[in-house]
């Protein structure tokens, strides 16, 4: 509840005050959106298995979107910035349908 | 196996106030910024920061074989535009030169009235001795002297004009009959004219022989305003030049 409340809040304050993003942000901010919606994902499976925790959730979304980052800010020193970012975009993408298609198996038994 | 998630999900939303839920909220509130600022970043820029190096080098390229079509074009357009106004100067200096001509043309036919300089010539003739040859003399002294405009009476002078006896003391010209006093506008320079009709054995002293008078007045501003219609020859047509 309070997390989709937040959700919402967040993206109000994203469209009202549409703050600039930092330029040496811009390169990492998609990836980690990407990766803090993996972590969402994630909690909402383990809430339906009745393993979620609030700890574990909070710990996997920060380190997934650093971890993200780093990835990226490798990839870039390395002048594979590109290839990389698509990979971590692919993995994050796989791990996102896989946790969809268990939370539609919890949900609907389908 | 159905329920149990769902309601698994309902104890999930109910709302709670602990620590880890703020924390969960935060990070919530950050996910949902960070989408809407990627969102919006990426419509305000075209997708040009998260395009591949090969689509960002073929944009360039349209770019550039844009810009240089581009260039191209707004070089005719000014070449053009130069054309067309060097174009209207040169159709403005015709119509300016082609004014002055028919101007010329006017005077010399006759057809509008002129002023200038010049000399007005009063010719009395009290024994009727005055000829029209003696007036055509007259004319063609003053045509020798330069005159650019003429009128005898209330008759325009021009190349076609003629002159003829009628009863002793008048002069026809042009069909017109003139009566004494005979008054004669001549328009060019006046001190040239006036000296072209006193020269010894001159018009003036010829008149004087045959008995008539003729004064000569120089003025500085001389109207012929006698008009002549302007005719549009039947036969003659200009030879076309090169």
């Amino acid at each position: 509840m309070i997390a989709s409340l937040g959700l919402v809040v967040g993206i109000v304050l994203g469209l009202v005050l549409h703050p600039v993003v930092p330029i040496w942000l811009q390169p990492y901010l998609p990836i980690a959106v990407v990766a803090a919606l993996d972590a969402v994902f994630g909690a909402v499976r383990a809430t339906l298995d009745g393993v979620f925790d609030d700890k574990v959730f909070v710990i996997s979304f920060v380190s997934n979107v650093l971890v993200a980052a780093l990835i990226v800010f490798l990839g870039d020193q390395l002048g594979v910035g590109s290839q990389l970012s698509t990979g971590v975009i692919v993995v994050l993408a796989v791990r996102i349908f896989s946790n969809a298609a268990a939370i539609r198996r919890q949900l609907f038994g389908a | 196996m159905d329920t149990g998630a769902w309601h698994r999900l309902a104890v999930a939303l109910r709302p709670r106030r602990t620590r880890s839920q703020a924390a969960i909220a935060i990070l919530f509130v950050l996910l949902g910024l960070g989408l809407a600022l990627q969102v919006r970043s990426n419509a305000q820029f075209d997708g040009l920061s998260t395009a591949r190096e090969t689509d960002l080098v073929g944009i360039l390229d349209d770019l550039t074989a844009r810009n240089e079509r581009l260039a191209a074009e707004e070089r005719d357009l000014q070449a053009t535009r130069d054309q067309l106004s060097t174009g209207t100067d040169r159709s403005t200096t015709a119509l300016e030169e082609a004014r002055k001509r028919a101007d010329t043309l006017g005077i010399l036919a006759g057809t509008v009235p002129a002023t200038g300089p010049g000399v007005t010539i009063t010719v009395t003739d009290p024994q009727g001795k005055v000829d029209a040859a003696a007036m055509l003399d007259a004319i063609e002294e003053l045509r020798d002297a330069g005159a650019e405009a003429l009128q005898v009476g209330s008759v325009r002078i021009v190349a076609s004009t003629w002159f003829t006896d009628a009863r002793p003391g008048t002069v026809v010209v042009d069909s017109v009959t003139l009566t004494q006093p005979y008054t004669i506008l001549a328009i060019g320079d006046s001190r040239t004219l006036a000296a072209a009709l006193r020269i010894p054995g001159g018009v003036v002293e010829n008149l004087r022989g045959l008995g008539g008078d003729a004064s000569v007045a120089e003025s500085a501003t001389v109207t012929v305003t006698a008009l002549r219609p302007a005719s549009t020859p039947a036969y003659a047509r200009p030879v076309s030049t090169p």
